[in-house]
């Protein structure tokens, strides 16, 4: 197997509510970004991140379709989903069709277009990443099963309110730093705490957005990387995946990621290193309390120890272990099938020098997250600089 | 001979009072209360219909009887709001209840004594030797039309009674109906409240048919009020029944324990039944009851058990009805009694 | 809710069955085909009606089939024995929902499709 090199990287000028443009033109966009980032105009091969194109847009078969309205006719072309994972699956899937030789440029795109829909049938699609049949069909939605979660957590390591709130504000202060954040300003705890409660105990603002929005990541193999392109190539060192049961009753510890635990295990393991070895880390804080017990998970802290870190300033940008430079799902926004594939991006802008204010101090490696609904599928990517 | 095996009943646990309703519509509280002899009625949540309290009762019902779901040979649901116009309520019933499929099923209408009638075509079933256990069931949580004199008791419960033959709680002595074609209360299809005729429905027609179908029985049976220990009627409102009992020759401590609506309102096809369920709760071995339900449109269905040894056994086997009735409650304002109702307009959801 | 997956589940939501695995002897809700021990032999057990609370949330945004009934308590019931299930909290003020609080599971209708299609049932937790 090949070393494997990301050497173009994009998205869209801005996500958030893009009514202007389509599923389509969204993806498109930040494919040619990507590309003239890497400065190639023609790939081998591409997956797609997506979680639902179907119940948010009508569309399926849409690596075809994006394929095509790439310019790149004939390209092999998949879409790939694990709900929220969609991401982090499609740069998995490119690096193993680089790694393995079978070709040698391949696109890592996501997208999604969610808000052709209404609020509740945005929620009712989000809620398919649970069990149809024993969670949704009892009214459970996305956030119900966080909430849960949070519940859990609290009555187990006494995490408070004000340190998810901590989670948010942190993110925010970054995201105020980032040009294509769909909320690019600060806020207050106070304001997440007044924020309407969407279920208990996680509010409004402990809740990542609705988004519209797309990224991609040119890959090809580490040793020709230096022949397409002049910035710095960023190696992916580490890969893991794994999944986990998808109803959150059956879970063995409901305030643990078992999947994000292991899928990091399995990249710390082929990379070679540690977390204490990883200078930044892009998470999946579809909730606050995601981002928390995904610290836990990824052994960043001990067990419970993520709100304190949190309160403590730790996983500031400038703190010791800098967590959602870019400012998370949170305030950056997460349309779902593009965020694993936007958490690589801002690791490489990291690794290459380029995240302007948001820079982590000499960034040499980094890691990132990607998780799929309550946590039953997680991809955990880990790079460096080459 | 057959007879109860076992009983079963349910009662949601919201309510709104009468003072709640009138203030809305600008009616005197005090005269309905005193009129009516009703303080409150229950409310079920929109996630209750009749099936699901046919469920609770059917299972209490089961657990009182201690037999195998699978004996039970027939399912009968009686009901003036079953969910479905076409489907009937009791093959979910008997599906929870692991009774299918070689189960028999029909639902009953015939307005407030559909229960009575698939308690009476149970108990005859058994007697056929056609099945080893049937189910009558009489569950409603039917509606009153906004403002009117309904809407004041109209209210919702279940009773689940399994016959058989083989060691009954109470046995059967006998049966009885009074029935005519008497047009004081009804409901055309495809309308949402009944409609009703106002005094009519008192003399002509409750009155007539409960005290026809009793004398019929009591004569029937060789029996007079003093060889009872409990009697119990239709309870359309909290008065009816105490004057029809006047009438017949029965005394207070023999109609009390089974008066409900004064705390439940008319469960409609629940009604006398679940006056039943409360005598059955406390009634003594030897005990003899006389049981007179009543169905707008119009008719009655008598029984009259008598309870053996073994339904001191049982009693304790379930929730009791009283227990239901008188324990934790949530009461409703007009408001939500309103959106839990569905009286409230809405767009139609996207067709 | 299209009639055949309904009708499918009628035995897990109606009557609680689980499938218990012949080889280690864990209790699945919903039953499955093969267990991660490897078994692929199943017996089937209904679970116990009664359990506790282990965790819980109040929904109040809802999704599509649920709009009308926000807010609503919705948590993760433990049956004795152990198997755990998730179902709606019902018929207790919100603000006494606790972990641990001891409930029964009732009979209830969950959703139904508009006013034309069918009636979609299962249980809820109501307190002990």
């Amino acid at each position: 197997m090949r070393d494997v090199a990301i050497i173009g990287v994009g998205a869209n000028p801005k996500w958030g509510e893009l009514w202007g443009q389509s599923l389509r033109d969204i993806f498109v966009e930040a494919a040619l970004a990507a590309m003239d980032d890497a400065g190639v105009d023609r790939i081998d091969s591409m997956y797609v991140g997506c979680m639902s194109s179907g119940l948010f847009a009508g569309q399926e078969h849409i690596g075809s379709l994006l394929a095509d309205y790439l310019g790149q006719r004939h390209l092999p072309a998949t879409r790939v989903e694990s709900a929220c994972a969609s991401g982090g699956a499609a740069v998995k899937m490119a690096a193993l069709e680089v790694a393995s030789g079978h070709t040698d440029v391949v696109l890592a795109g996501g997208v999604e277009k969610m808000t052709d829909v209404g609020g509740a049938d945005a929620t009712y699609a989000l809620g398919t990443a649970a069990d149809a049949e024993y969670e949704c069909y009892h009214g459970a939605t996305f956030p119900g099963l966080y909430a849960m979660i949070a519940r859990a957590h609290m009555d187990r390591y006494g995490t408070t309110a004000e340190m998810l709130a901590q989670v948010a504000v942190k993110n925010h202060d970054n995201g105020a730093l980032n040009p294509m954040a769909q909320y690019p300003f600060k806020i207050t705890a106070e304001r997440v705490l007044n924020s309407i409660m969407v279920a208990d105990p996680l509010h409004l603002l402990d809740c990542s957005p609705i988004t519209d929005g797309a990224a991609a990541a040119v890959l090809c193999p580490l040793e020709t990387a230096k022949k397409l392109t002049k910035k710095r190539p960023v190696k992916i060192a580490g890969v893991g995946h794994a999944t986990d049961t998808i109803q959150l009753a059956q879970r063995e510890d409901m305030t643990w990621l078992e999947s994000t635990a292991q899928a990091a295990a399995r990249a710390y393991e082929m990379a070679g290193v540690e977390a204490k070895d990883v200078d930044l880390f892009e998470v999946h804080d579809c909730f606050t309390i995601a981002e928390l017990v995904v610290m836990e998970s990824l052994g960043l802290v001990e067990k419970g120890e993520g709100g304190k870190a949190t309160l403590e300033g730790r996983t500031a940008r400038d703190g010791d272990i800098p967590v959602n430079t870019s400012g998370g799902l949170k305030s950056k926004g997460h349309p779902v099938g593009a965020t694993g594939v936007a958490q690589v991006m801002e690791v490489v802008k990291q690794l290459r020098g380029e995240a302007g204010e948001r820079q982590v101090k000499d960034a040499k490696r980094g890691l990132t997250q990607n998780m799929g609904g309550s946590g039953g599928s997680a991809v955990v990517h880990i790079l460096e600089v080459a | 001979m057959a007879g109860i095996i076992g009983w079963g009943c349910h009662i949601p646990r919201h309510r709104i009072k009468v003072e709640e309703i009138a203030k809305v519509w600008g009616a005197d509280a005090q005269a309905y209360k005193k009129g009516l002899n009703v303080q409150e009625k229950s409310v079920p949540a929109p996630d209750t219909d009749t099936i699901t309290l046919s469920v609770t009762a059917a299972r209490r019902a089961v657990a009182r009887g201690g037999v195998d779901p699978a004996a039970i040979g027939a399912c009968y649901v009686g009901s003036e709001s079953h969910p479905y116009a076409v489907k009937p309520s009791g093959t979910t019933v008997a599906e929870v209840l692991g009774a299918t499929p070689e189960c028999r099923c029909a639902d009953f209408e015939f307005a407030c004594k559909a229960g009575t009638e698939a308690m009476t075509v149970a108990l005859r079933l058994v007697d056929a030797g056609e099945v080893t256990y049937a189910l009558g069931i009489g569950a409603d949580t039917s509606q009153g039309a906004p403002g009117d004199a309904l809407e004041y008791t109209a209210s919702a419960g279940a009773a689940a009674f399994l016959m058989g033959a083989d060691n009954p709680v109470a046995e059967c002595e006998h049966t009885y109906s009074y029935m005519t074609d008497t047009a004081d209360f009804w409901r055309r299809e495809y309308q949402y409240y009944p409609q009703h005729a106002g005094r009519f429905t008192g003399e002509p027609a409750y009155f007539k048919h409960v005290i026809g179908c009793a004398k019929g029985i009591l004569d029937k049976a060789g029996l007079k009020p003093e060889d009872f220990a409990y009697c119990v009627f239709h309870q359309p409102n909290g008065k009816f029944p105490a004057t029809v009992a006047k009438k017949l020759g029965f005394k207070k401590e023999q109609w009390e324990q089974g008066l409900l609506c004064p705390l439940l309102g008319n469960t409609y096809s629940g009604s006398s039944p679940m006056g039943l369920t409360a005598i059955l709760d406390v009634a003594k071995p030897g005990d003899r009851i006389l049981h007179v339900s009543y169905g707008s449109g119009a008719g009655s269905d008598g029984f009259v058990f008598r309870c053996t040894d073994r339904i001191a056994e049982v009693q304790k086997a379930a929730p009791q009805t009283r227990e239901l009735l008188e324990g934790e409650r949530f009461y409703l304002q007009y408001g939500e009694y309103a959106k839990f109702r569905g009286k409230i307009i809405m767009n139609v959801k996207g067709a | 809710m299209p009639s055949a997956s309904y009708t499918r589940e009628i035995p897990q939501r109606y009557r609680l069955e689980a499938g218990k695995c012949s080889s280690c002897g864990k209790v699945y809700y919903p039953p499955r085909r093969v267990c991660p021990c490897g078994g692929r032999d199943f017996e089937t057990v209904a679970l116990s009606d009664t359990g506790k609370v282990v965790t819980y949330t109040i929904i109040r945004v809802g999704p599509s089939d649920f709009t009308e009934e926000v807010p609503y308590g919705l948590g993760i019931v433990e049956v004795d024995g152990g198997v755990r299930l998730m179902a709606q909290l019902v018929d207790v003020p919100l603000e006494d929902i606790k972990t641990g609080m001891p409930v029964r599971l009732e009979f209830r209708k969950i959703y139904q499709e508009g006013e034309a299609g069918i009636i979609c049932y299962g249980h809820k937790a109501v307190p002990a």
